[in-house]
């Protein structure tokens, strides 16, 4: 019979950032990741490349919008690129980030090990929801610093006309491309939550992947029925294309503010019933 | 401070109307080796999926290393090391990667010593060579080496090893035996469950052995081994003489023709009344032509089989 040894008695962490640090060197070091940024960063560069190779001069209001000003300012691929991306492809690949989170560690069988490791259940969750908001993050981010690359590549580059009328420098231009990807990012935060909780609901990381990216399509199809409008604000991406208030002088905040409270619901509603099922679940995988 | 490293009381679960575990009262030495045995489908992964937290127990309480589950988690499963089910791993990071990515889950896994801790892991399971490769170019021996690998990251007051040898070839079965004796050594609990009584019986020092939910037996392997009945075997081709002598002696022997002409006679002997030794003396003096002599002690196998039953229906 031995008695327990002192040498065990380790000091006892509060918090322990190694598992989001770990979390995130693995999503970002993934093949599918990679590919999937890949490709983001591909949509403003067709899109500038089609725009670049066409004679056709566009009337101003025809196509996506800014599209009719991309070629006289290529600051404006990034901004026509996240119209074009954000309805299904963005959506798509936090679909697929959040939906994996934790029914794709339950599928390789590692959330049995990490859970005795012990990781915590709700720190697994926290980390897990970090992950896919990094993930948006990096993609909106992609998406707009490729449109500018691309854009300053093939077409002139200059001081930008806002929706306003007014003319803001190229300083402040970047400063406000990096806002759009923000308040993208905000709004696929809550899309996130969904997915972290379809992703508790089972132990098939495709199924809740495919759950997931339908919750946006089904809500911007409800969002453009008028029959609805008393549903309109409370729809998750009622704001997704409220960006464009960005683009204006002063800054339109209302927007942004009532995304952010909309999202905020989002994320307390389904992250507590992602905790509500995944505190006391039965890990069976 | 308890002497048993795992305690449980009437612990049950169940799934709907099966009674996977059906209230068991197990009780694990603290430094014993011990086996958890009992057919596929008894309960067996079960109750350790209860016992390390994963699935919450329908009713009863279990008590590991002194604290109750899955209540004192934060405190009992860093000092528990557990191979549950299979081993399991991120298929596209190396084998170190993610003993890396379980150390960093656990809080207590300090980032300062995890290099040299996931290295001598990995070398004390040979896999050294292969610490860099990808998970999914790893056979399956090397998968449940690396599971085992996870299972010694930190030094453990206990490891539960949930079929440690499947999928090893017998040269990696004896490292596995080789390993859990040296846990053993250094004072660790090792909860081992098994379906290979061999194994059992060659490494354990307590067992239980578990049936359609229930604990049918428990204790030292000593124990397990059940009443004395030790049978004597003789086989020479003079049956009628030698059961002549064996009568006299006071046993009740049976004879079986074998190939070839001999026959094997067999009689239950109590040693603390009949002189086994003097048995083949008498049998030579009577004029036995003895080709084979010896005392069978029942195995752990013939005790396992009676517990259990026979054949696959061991559930109904």
């Amino acid at each position: 019979m031995s008695s327990p040894k002192p040498a065990l008695q380790t000091p006892r962490r509060l918090v322990g950032l190694d598992l989001l640090i770990s979390e995130l060197a693995v999503l970002f070091r993934r093949r599918r990741t990679i590919a999937m940024l890949a490709s983001i960063a591909l949509i403003p560069i067709l899109l500038a490349v089609a725009v670049a190779l066409s004679s056709a001069v566009l009337e101003p209001g025809q196509g996506p919008p800014f599209l009719d000003r991309v070629t006289q300012n290529g600051l404006f691929v990034g901004f026509t690129a996240m119209v074009v991306g954000i309805p299904l492809f963005l959506p798509l690949t936090v679909g697929v980030v959040a939906g994996d989170t934790i029914a794709g560690e339950a599928a390789h069988g590692t959330l049995r090990y990490l859970l005795v490791a012990p990781a915590g259940r709700i720190r697994l969750l926290l980390v897990k929801y970090a992950g896919t908001v990094a993930w948006a993050l990096a993609a909106t981010t992609t998406l707009m610093l490729s449109g500018a690359v691309i854009g300053s590549i093939l077409f002139p580059v200059g001081p930008v006309t806002l929706l306003s009328g007014d003319v803001i420098a190229v300083p402040e231009a970047l400063l406000r491309t990096l806002l759009v990807a923000l308040y993208v990012s905000v709004s696929l935060m809550g899309l996130s939550a969904v997915g972290l909780f379809i992703s508790t609901l089972t132990d098939v990381p495709v199924g809740a992947m495919a759950a997931t990216v339908v919750v946006p399509i089904v809500s911007q199809i409800l969002d453009v029925l008028p029959q609805l409008a008393w549903l309109h604000p409370y729809l998750l991406t009622h704001y997704w294309l409220g960006f464009a208030d960005i683009l204006r002088n002063p800054i339109e905040r209302s927007s942004f503010g009532s995304n952010a409270m909309l999202q905020l619901a989002y994320i307390v509603i389904f992250g507590s019933l992602a905790y509500g099922r995944f505190a006391t679940k039965s890990i069976l995988s | 401070m308890t002497d048993l490293a795992i305690e449980t009381h009437a612990l049950s679960r169940r799934f709907g109307a099966q009674a996977a575990v059906a209230g068991i009262d197990l009780a694990v030495p603290r430094g014993s080796v011990f086996g958890f045995l009992g057919p596929n489908g008894s309960g067996k992964t079960t109750t350790i999926r209860m016992l390390l937290g994963l699935i919450e127990p329908t009713s009863g309480e279990s008590l590991v290393l002194g604290e109750s589950m899955p209540r004192g988690w934060r405190s009992v499963l860093p000092r528990v090391g557990a191979l549950v089910e299979g081993p399991a791993f991120l298929p596209y990071l190396s084998g170190a990667a993610n003993l890396s990515r379980f150390d960093a889950a656990d809080r207590d896994g300090e980032r300062r010593t995890r290099r040299d801790r996931v290295e001598s892991a990995l070398a004390r399971v040979g896999l050294s060579h292969a610490a860099g490769k990808p998970v999914k170019a790893y056979s399956l021996g090397m998968k449940q080496r690396l599971g085992l690998a996870n299972a010694m990251l930190r030094p453990r007051e206990l490891l539960v090893l949930d079929e440690p040898t499947n999928g090893l070839d017998p040269q990696g079965t004896r490292e596995v035996r080789n390993l859990i004796r040296s846990f053993a050594a250094d004072g660790t609990t090792v909860f081992v469950s098994s379906h290979l009584l061999v194994e059992v019986e060659q490494l354990c020092s307590h067992a239980a052995v578990m049936s359609a939910g229930s604990i049918v037996a428990q204790g030292t392997l000593h124990d397990l081994h059940g009443p004395d009945a030790t049978t004597v075997v003789v086989r020479t081709p003079d049956a009628e003489a030698a059961q002549r002598v064996l009568r006299e002696a006071g046993l009740d022997p049976t004879a079986v023709p074998l190939d070839g002409g001999d026959q094997r006679i067999t009689a239950a002997i109590d040693q603390s009344t009949v002189d086994a030794d003097g048995l083949v003396s008498a049998l030579v003096a009577a004029g036995v032509r003895v080709r084979g002599f010896a005392l069978d002690e029942p195995t752990l196998e013939d005790r396992f089989v009676a517990l259990t039953g026979e054949g696959f229906d061991v559930v109904a």
